[in-house]
């Protein structure tokens, strides 16, 4: 099951789930996903060795794919 | 990229995501168009440069100090106090560079001031974010080690400490998550976490750097409760 969260002030909230063969799931975390990109967060599909990268597209087969805000130098 | 643009990315954060930086990179290094990215060998020179600094503040004091001694030995109270100002400009520099860095739940953490639950919540996040060593460290010293390519960073949830050359130097870096208000505390180390996770030369492109120097020197200025995380990444770094 993959998971699309938003880092946000109750620690995160889940906005979607869904499957590989859920074509409906999928459909509808893209679009939650699409609204939060526009909105100005950045999404960060993290990888079961502790990687994380950039996506600018849901991918269907993600594990778990964060959204957080932007980041600046202090 | 024109200056009217530029001005936009300063003024507003967001406008970043119009311009996207190529694949890889992290997307924030948009609004610092102007600044090189760093590599092992920059950060080297950079050290340097701060070491360098170091000695050209302090020198100047030592040797009026001495001097003073010479020309006059009943002016030694006068060089007690230039070697005083030698020894205490460079401490104030370290200074503030260990306090750029704010461990969670330590005296300056924002740890407790969001919604009821929600430090629990980012907390478990965080803890499945990172392994068992990470997790242990961050929950009693408040700081998250995470291992680079260009060092062992050290992660609070606000700034950034970089642990490099087998231990022997450590940077601090300024960054924090641009609107964090709302934030709980374990979730802004998640921010910076993910950030770095996505591009660790880019992240430090993105946060300025406050201060480089010994080890030892940022050490003295931490708060108790997180020296032992810096122990912890100067042997991680020893080992490599």
């Amino acid at each position: 099951m993959s998971r699309l969260i938003r880092l946000d002030r109750t620690g995160h909230t889940t906005l979607a789930e869904w499957s590989a063969a859920d074509r409906e799931g999928y459909e509808r975390a893209s679009a939650a996903f699409a609204r939060e990109l526009d909105s100005g967060m950045i999404a960060s599909a993290t990888g079961p060795d502790g990687s994380a990268e950039v996506v600018r597209e849901l991918p269907l087969d993600a594990g778990l794919i964060v959204l957080r805000r932007q980041i600046a130098g202090g | 990229m024109s200056e009217d643009e530029l001005l936009s990315r300063r003024r507003d954060p967001t406008a970043a995501i119009a311009a996207l930086p190529e694949p890889g990179r992290l997307i924030e290094t948009a609004t610092v168009p102007w600044r090189r990215r760093p590599d092992a060998r920059s950060l080297e020179r950079r050290g340097w440069g701060w070491t360098i600094w170091t000695v050209a503040i302090s020198t100047p004091f030592f040797a009026v100090a001495a001097l003073l001694v010479v020309l006059e030995p009943m002016l030694f109270v006068v060089s007690i106090w230039s070697i005083a100002h030698g020894i205490a400009i460079p401490a104030l520099y370290a200074r503030r560079g260990a306090r750029s860095v704010v461990a969670l739940g330590g005296a300056r953490s924002s740890a407790g001031t969001a919604a009821p639950g929600a430090e629990c919540m980012a907390l478990g996040l965080l803890g499945d974010l990172v392994g068992h060593e990470a997790r242990e460290l961050v929950a009693e010293r408040g700081l998250l080690m995470e291992r680079g390519e260009l060092g062992v960073w050290l992660l609070g949830e606000r700034g950034a400490m970089l642990v490099r050359s087998h231990g022997r130097r450590t940077d601090c870096w300024c960054v924090r998550i641009g609107d964090a208000a709302d934030l709980p505390a374990a979730d802004r180390i998640s921010h910076l976490l993910l950030a770095l996770r996505e591009d660790e030369a880019g992240f430090a492109t993105v946060a300025n750097m406050d201060f480089s120097g010994a080890s030892w020197r940022i050490r003295v200025h931490m708060e108790k409760n997180a020296r032992p995380a810096l122990a912890a990444a100067r042997r991680a770094a020893r080992q490599g």
